[in-house]
């Protein structure tokens, strides 16, 4: 235990607008987990993976000689198909059924995932360096990295941009419909299949957009996925489905979380913290259910 | 009946006599009993209950660090044992050390439970995938925050007490298998008990429907919890056995590690068909089998080939083998099919 967040106040400061700019980062993943899950009512935890993966392809690319912030645009299209490949494959065998088939299906991508990334990639832990330098405020009491600011930036340029792709083109409109009720759409003439195949393509290019910025701000390692499934899942049960402010914000209050915890438990308590967050969350949850159920008896 | 007492007696003089015949084999032989006891405790939730855990990797865990604990704390500190990393400075005599393998296993059946029970109020209210989830977050975080705590070593993992200068390596050997045997025997005892109770009748009411099943008076929370703490006994007494048996234990490679063990579980039982007796006996051995079979020949593939095994026994294989016996055979299970039907079917094919 440490308080030092709270005796020095700058150190708060940093530690929120670290937390904030590292939210919007797991506010874009759990954007594409509420997509998928509102859509096609999967849970998907690979998503973390899909995420590191897009990292990889923006490291490589920085291994390469090519800006890792071009993985941005490049990681997006090639995890996009990714995605539609994975659904071809395995996910539209487990669309319809119950709930936990494809938890474990996917739980299953995941390990697979994870075993062919460490053998490819190896398993160090690495980053790709944008050289994006740094900002100084107050007096150079908070550090901020460039590439944090960047990382938050895109994130929310791509949000944006989906957000209107969603209300705009067809596919948008037609992954709505589906959302809303998959067989009345399937009577006015909606192509699920597509449209499914389409929905996870587009949650795996967001991963992959995560996975890049994450790589050129933070860290990547093939066994890191599942905490940001399991973040993202968070920040979608919190938040609620198809509610994009909720998401946001709540993502951004997981990151301050995040950042205080890593100040006051220590770091090795980081991820042991996310978790246990969960379950205190999903508890909370419950109890707070059921007193709406005994009121309504 | 009389046909099934003397499957189980021909059962037991197997198990019995398995390490005097397969001598080679004793720890794969034990490590099979812990599997099938995790896989017959998995099925009292996901398949008997219908509440799909990843969690009972937490009381197996717990149940193994506690042995562990117990066994080197009762005789020498603790904090010194794991700061020596598993350097002969303190030795169990024999008395000492199956002393404190009695009292370590004691202690890492019941305190799962008593966690069961605490946890089990907060958590098993919720429904379906929420459930899945959070007990999926509760494996992990205790292996984080294990991997934390430097009284059980911390990162670097805890050696348990080897086991003493009696009979050598063949004595161990023997000793571990008896163990889990031991445990396997008693956890199929008590489950077949249940099962013939209306303990299960009210725990497939929870899975069948738990609202109406509320709905007729019964008290589905109180069963919920009776039924995870059962698991939990089983499980924690199955982990102090496995700690013993690896000799080494780490808080996410051999504790809580959901990754294998705790998916594991639920493979098995999902293999060997969910919601039957027999079924985690059975999937537990096939797996076993093939695991090791795989292990040995593929190393470095196994997580792949794990992956790629979960994805299609999942998807194409749901019921479990059981689950096809049952389609196959339906008058072994004791269900009568109608003449009519049975033609009508074959005339759709």
């Amino acid at each position: 235990m440490d308080f030092m967040v709270f005796q020095y106040p700058m150190i708060s400061v940093q530690a929120c607008l670290d937390g904030i700019l590292l939210g919007i980062l797991f506010a874009l993943i759990a954007y594409g987990m509420a997509l998928q899950w509102g859509v096609m009512n999967i849970i998907n935890i690979a998503q973390g993976d899909l995420v590191i993966l897009g990292g990889y392809i923006a490291y490589f690319m920085y291994l390469y000689g090519i800006h890792p912030a071009w993985g941005v645009i490049v990681a997006p299209t090639i995890m996009y198909f990714v995605g539609v490949g994975l659904y071809k494959l395995v996910i539209n065998k487990v669309v319809d059924r119950d709930l936990f088939i494809s938890i474990l299906a996917t739980f299953g991508i995941s390990i697979l995932f994870m075993q062919l990334m460490n053998f490819a990639f190896g398993a160090d832990v690495v980053l790709a360096n944008s050289g994006y330098g740094t900002t100084f405020l107050f007096d150079s009491a908070v550090v901020l990295p460039n590439s944090k600011i960047f990382s938050a930036f895109i994130s929310i340029l791509f949000a944006i941009c989906l957000v209107i792709y969603m209300k705009k083109s067809k596919l948008g409109r037609a992954i709505r419909a589906t959302a809303q009720n998959a067989r009345a759409a399937k009577i006015l003439g909606v192509d699920t299949e597509k449209v499914y195949a389409a929905t996870f393509g587009i949650n795996a290019a967001l991963c992959g957009v995560a996975g890049a910025l994450i790589s050129i701000t933070f860290t990547i390692h093939p066994y890191m996925g599942l905490p940001y499934t399991i973040r993202s899942f968070m920040i979608v049960i919190v938040a609620g489905l198809g509610n994009l402010p909720g998401v946001a914000l709540s993502g951004m209050g997981l990151g301050v979380f995040e950042e205080f915890a890593d100040y006051i438990l220590g770091t090795e308590f980081r991820i042991g913290a996310v978790f246990l967050l969960l379950v205190l969350i999903l508890v909370y949850r419950r109890f707070k259910l059921s007193r709406k159920r005994e009121y309504l008896k | 009946m009389n046909k099934n007492l003397i499957l189980y007696a021909a059962i037991l003089v197997f198990g019995i006599t398995a390490p005097f015949i397969f001598s080679a084999f004793k720890v794969q032989l034990s490590i099979l009993c812990v599997l099938i006891v995790l896989a017959l405790t998995w099925n009292i939730q996901g398949g008997e209950m219908g509440y799909n855990t990843f969690g009972n990797i937490l009381f197996y865990g717990l149940g193994m660090y506690l042995c562990a604990s117990v066994q080197v704390g009762m005789f020498f500190p603790l904090a010194e044992w794991t700061e020596s990393g598993g350097e002969k400075t303190f030795i169990h005599t024999p008395t000492q050390f199956f002393q404190g393998m009695a009292a370590g296993l004691i202690v890492a059946a019941v305190i799962p439970t008593i966690v069961a029970g605490l946890i089990g109020y907060a958590i098993l209210g919720l429904r379906g995938h929420y459930f899945a989830i959070c007990t999926l977050g509760l494996g992990v975080a205790a292996g984080e925050i294990s991997g934390g705590i430097e009284i059980i070593g911390a990162g670097q993992g805890f050696t348990t007490p080897p086991f003493p200068d009696v009979g050598g390596l063949e004595a161990r050997g023997e000793f571990f298998y008896f163990l889990s045997f031991g445990a396997l025997v008693l956890t199929f005892i008590a489950v077949r008990a249940i099962y013939s109770t209306r303990f299960k009748l009210i725990l497939n009411a929870i899975r069948d429907n738990e609202d109406k099943a509320e709905a007729m008076g019964i008290q589905t929370m109180k069963y919920k919890i009776i039924g995870w703490m059962i698991s939990a006994f089983f499980c924690g007494l199955a982990g102090g056995i496995m700690g013993g048996l690896v000799g080494y234990i780490d808080s996410t490679d051999v504790a809580f590690d959901g990754r294998e063990m705790g998916v594991f579980m639920v493979l098995m039982a999902i293999l060997g068909g969910k919601g039957t007796l027999w079924g985690p006996v059975i999937g537990a051995t096939v797996f076993h089998i093939f695991k090791e079979g795989f292990w040995t020949f593929f190393l470095g593939w196994q997580y792949v080939a794990l992956g790629v095994l979960i994805v299609v026994i999942v998807i194409y294989f749901p019921e479990g083998i059981m689950g096809w016996l049952r389609e196959k055979f339906p008058e072994r299970f004791g269900e009568t099919i109608d003449e009519a039907d049975r033609k009508a079917q074959v005339e759709l094919k």
